[in-house]
């Protein structure tokens, strides 16, 4: 039945295994384990870009496109999110979903719009294209102050049963606060889980092999009878909603929203990072990826300033073990990934286990 | 007698698929040789690999006793090798003029070009002095090949590789080709001419070499294949004397 | 025998200037909206300056891709790099009148010939690392050259942090250069844009005469077309190419000190900014095209000012709008380049 929810896609590795495992139950019991503030927004963060970047891993790794314009659809859904609570003094459960809602039609129009128009170019040309649609789109929302907040964002409450202020229960319970914020966090969670077995389910449909046919060899493709276009075409409206309904997640969790917290060039290389190194094509990547890549956000540079307490004066190295410079280390590993680890972390234990399974003769 | 140009045991491979199975070919110095063959026999393959175009996996490449299996493509060209490929490769946005400058490795600019070769070239082909500035591309599919034989010619070189240059041709323009190979030779060159036109190929060839699934399968002087009907009807499955 | 045009010879094909027309149809529209004549010709000025300058920086991309199919996502570092070392000369010619900080014109301009140098150095050197290290071993494959590239803009940009520190930096133009030339009929041009513009066709023109004049060119010009068959007539064409590689870089350096003297004050993230627009441009001017991507750089200054006055809120706008209506009239871009 198990292998069933995960449409059969498994971990086919057991370290693989231990390490999903492992960070499936720490998200689980996050409030529990990890009751900080700061902990609890990493950990909400981890779920988030899970299904953010699951979606990424859907265009990218699965169909083989890339492209730049995927932190916009990620802001669309939290500027849909913001734009109706702000607007609403209270706001209830519809105005989310409405707002939720607006969101997805306007994402999967833009998708739609981007996919039909660009996709019939070659992939460099798609890239930069997606490229200046997305700076385009950055300056819209910060042009129109009015109504977006601009370069400052929105504030906004949210429904009364996830505000923080709201008390469930007057005591902790096993160390958490059973407040508004334990609430939006499991429904985080909930979201998350559901949204990543669907990614699941629809790489391993036969849908998903076709998108990975193409991703191989479009001509051949073409020529059987699969028509490239509109196959790609709903590979980028798919991701493109799924990524939308991640940044509606951000924005009720932050209850604020700004370019720079969703849709910034920065996010969408953040994205790019990730996908590589948790490994492309596997769905389980964006999971450990995630895990991975904002532990070592929030937690490296800590590391990084001991280190670079104790290379201090040492000059290069100092500076270079930094704790500003995390992007810089992440950017070389993400270097490296490209060339000798295509598959990411994913990949390479998912090798290891086959080899060694084919050393035994077992099956893994 | 060495020959000019030598290959042994020479086994080349695209991808998963396998052309060449071990061919072993030698093209005697001054003379014409022709490589027969049907379609997929391994004949282009042969020619890109001499070049360099493709590595050959198996086997050795010797161009006047030197191996040149391993050198890549343009220090092949630079020993004197000439390659007119089956699409020609005419640069099609740039002029007749300026097709023919990139191939006189020796002339930074026209005026270095050596104008009594040039007007022998003109005397071969006066289309290029009509279409001097004109657009390659614009040209008919004949003046094309007669602009990349030119090409070829434009300097003296040790061994002219030219591939399948009659195909898609009207008759008429295959006795100008004709005329223009008969040209080559009375200056002494060398060449390597693929082939599916016989007649053509009997008209220039002084040797010949056959080739079939990869391997010549037929050596021998072209005299000797012009006149044994039968053998021609086992290598290339036609007689010759009922078409003449 | 004259052989430049042999006698009875068919004329070579006329060329092709409705790309130029649409550049005047774009200023030309613009009087009537700005109204002022002499406000139109000061934005007009302005926005060839500004398009001459992203032409230098656009020049070297289109090239490499025309030349060896490399869509360089990475480009922004050698822009951000020549800016910076702008920072770093200028500043230090600058103190205690040093030759940037006098008013003579000429010092002036020592002082910013120096910065170029420097920039197109330092932008050519690390050009000749990315080639080698980033580009050559995934060349063909185009997924992974958008990765590392991307990689690469990631990478440098932190790199140059660790140099120059995160912050801006304020590059104040030289007393000279900010001075306004006062021209007929009330029209304004602020020096150092006059300078951009002559160094912005003095690249144009070295670039097409070495383009159409030499053999180099023409070498390139053929390895755009059919690299294969060059490599056939004897040319090592790898070795052109990083040579091309590193003159785009270079170039992109020079237009990186001017571009941050255009903006008086350069950040890390420079190189990021300018990316999305240059795209714009060589897609506009078609890719590998180097009269296109001189058009298109216009277009795009030009646009650009006059929006800036008229519509400031629709000004990155205006840039996508001009590429959309161009890819519709001519979907390659102005100036095609062979088909690929």
């Amino acid at each position: 039945m198990l292998k069933a929810l995960l449409s059969h896609d498994l971990p086919r590795s057991r370290p693989l295994a231990a390490l999903l495992v492992l960070t499936v139950l720490a998200l689980a019991a996050a409030p529990f384990l990890f009751p900080g503030a700061r902990s609890l927004d990493v950990a909400a963060k981890i779920l988030v870009f899970a299904v953010l970047v699951g979606s990424y891993d859907l265009l990218l790794g699965y169909t083989g496109i890339v492209s730049f314009a995927h932190a916009m659809f990620f802001g669309i859904g939290a500027y849909g999110v913001a734009i109706a609570c702000s607007r609403a003094g209270d706001p209830g459960w519809p105005a989310v979903f409405g707002g939720l809602g607006a969101a997805l039609a306007l994402s999967a129009l833009l998708a739609l719009l981007i996919g039909l128009l660009s996709l019939r170019v070659r992939a460099l040309f798609f890239a930069m294209i997606t490229m200046a649609v997305a700076a385009a789109f950055a300056t819209l929302v910060s042009q129109l102050s009015t109504l977006t907040g601009g370069e400052d964002g929105l504030s906004f409450s949210v429904p009364l049963a996830i505000r923080p202020s709201t008390d469930y229960l007057d005591d902790p319970v096993l160390g958490a606060d059973i407040d508004g914020r334990f609430v939006a966090y499991y429904l985080l969670f909930a979201a998350a889980v559901v949204l990543v077995l669907l990614l699941l389910r629809i790489v391993n449909s036969p849908f998903g092999r076709v998108l990975q046919a193409i991703r191989e060899n479009d001509f051949r493709a073409e020529a059987i009878g699969y028509r490239t276009v509109v196959y790609r075409t709903v590979s980028n409206v798919i991701a493109a909603l799924f990524a939308t309904v991640a940044g509606a997640m951000m924005a009720l969790w932050l209850r604020y929203n700004s370019p720079d917290t969703s849709m910034s060039m920065e996010i969408m290389l953040n994205l790019l990072l990730i996908v590589v190194i948790g490994g492309m094509g596997t769905i389980w990547g964006a999971l450990l990826g995630s895990a991975l890549f904002m532990l070592a956000q929030n937690y490296l540079q800590d590391l990084m300033k001991l280190a670079g307490a104790a290379f201090g004066d040492v000059p290069v190295l100092g500076a270079v073990l930094a704790p500003d410079r995390w992007l810089l280390w992440m950017g070389l590993l993400f270097v490296l990934a490209v060339y000798r680890f295509p598959a990411g972390i994913v990949g390479q234990l998912r090798a290891g286990a086959a080899r060694r399974a084919r050393r035994t003769g077992a099956s893994p | 007698m060495s020959h000019l140009l030598e290959l042994r045991g020479v086994h080349t491979h695209i991808g998963d698929y396998r052309i060449l199975h071990g061919v072993d070919l030698a093209v005697p110095r001054g003379e014409l040789t022709v490589l027969l063959g049907r379609n997929g026999a391994g004949k282009t393959t042969t020619l890109r690999t001499i070049m360099g175009l493709w590595r050959a996996a198996q086997g050795e490449v010797r161009f006047d006793g030197a191996a040149i299996h391993t050198l890549d493509t343009p220090a092949i060209a630079r020993l004197g090798l000439a390659y007119v490929p089956e699409n020609m490769g005419i640069f099609g946005t740039l002029s007749v003029r300026e097709n023919l400058l990139l191939a006189a490795r020796g002339a930074r600019t026209l005026d270095q070009i050596d104008t009594a070769r040039l007007e022998w070239l003109f005397g071969l082909f006066p289309a290029l002095r009509k279409f001097w500035l004109y657009p390659a591309g614009k040209l008919s599919g004949g003046q094309k090949q007669m602009l990349a034989i030119a090409r070829a010619m434009i300097e003296p070189r040790r061994l002219l590789l030219i591939d399948e240059p009659s195909k898609g041709l009207a008759p008429a323009i295959v006795l100008n080709l004709i005329e223009a190979l008969r040209e080559l030779k009375r200056a002494d060159a060398t060449v390597l001419l693929v082939e599916q036109n016989f007649a053509m190929a009997r008209a220039l060839g002084d040797q010949v070499a056959v080739m079939d699934d990869g391997r010549i399968v037929h050596r021998g002087a072209m005299a000797e294949l012009a006149e044994d009907e039968a053998l021609q009807q086992r290598l290339l499955g036609l007689s010759l004397g009922a078409h003449q | 025998m004259n052989l430049s045009t042999p006698a009875a010879s068919v004329p070579a094909p006329r060329f092709d200037a409705w790309p130029l027309a649409l550049l005047a149809a774009i200023a030309l529209l613009a009087l009537p909206l700005v109204g002022d004549a002499a406000n139109w010709a000061t934005l007009t000025l302005a926005g060839l300056a500004m398009g001459l300058i992203v032409f230098v920086i656009a020049s070297g991309l289109t090239l490499v891709f025309g030349l060896m199919d490399v869509l360089n996502f990475g480009h922004g570092v050698f822009i951000a790099l020549g800016a910076f070392m702008a920072t770093t000369v200028l500043g230090a010619m600058g103190v205690a009148g040093g030759w940037a900080g006098r008013e003579s014109l000429a010092a002036n301009l020592g002082a910013v010939a120096a910065a170029a140098s420097a920039g197109m150095l330092i932008a050519g050197a690390a050009g000749l690392v990315f080639e080698r290290v980033l580009v050559r071993p995934v060349y063909g494959m185009h997924l992974k050259q958008i990765l590392v590239t991307t990689g690469g803009m990631i990478v440098g940009e932190e790199l140059i942090k660790l140099a120059w520190g995160p912050q801006m930096v304020a590059l104040p133009l030289p007393p000279a250069l900010s001075d306004v030339l006062l021209l007929p009929g009330e029209v304004t041009l602020e020096k150092f844009r006059l300078l951009a513009m002559l160094v912005g066709l003095l690249v144009f023109a070295a670039l097409l005469l070495v383009l159409n004049r030499t053999k180099l060119g023409l070498l390139i010009r053929a390895g755009v077309l059919d690299r294969e068959m060059v490599e056939a007539l004897g040319y090592p064409v790898r070795r052109l190419f990083v040579g091309v590689f590193a003159v785009g870089a270079a170039l992109a350096g020079l237009g990186g000190v001017m571009w941050g003297l255009y903006q008086q004050t350069v950040t890390p993230q420079i190189g990021a900014q300018v990316n999305t627009l240059i795209f714009i441009v060589i897609i506009i001017g078609g890719l590998g095209s180097t009269l296109g991507c001189f058009v298109g750089a216009l277009a795009v200054g030009l646009l650009a000012n006059y929006a800036g006055f008229l519509a400031p809120k629709a000004a990155l706008f205006s840039h996508i709008a001009l590429m959309a209506a161009v890819l519709l009239w001519r979907p390659q871009g102005l100036y095609p380049v062979g088909a690929k």
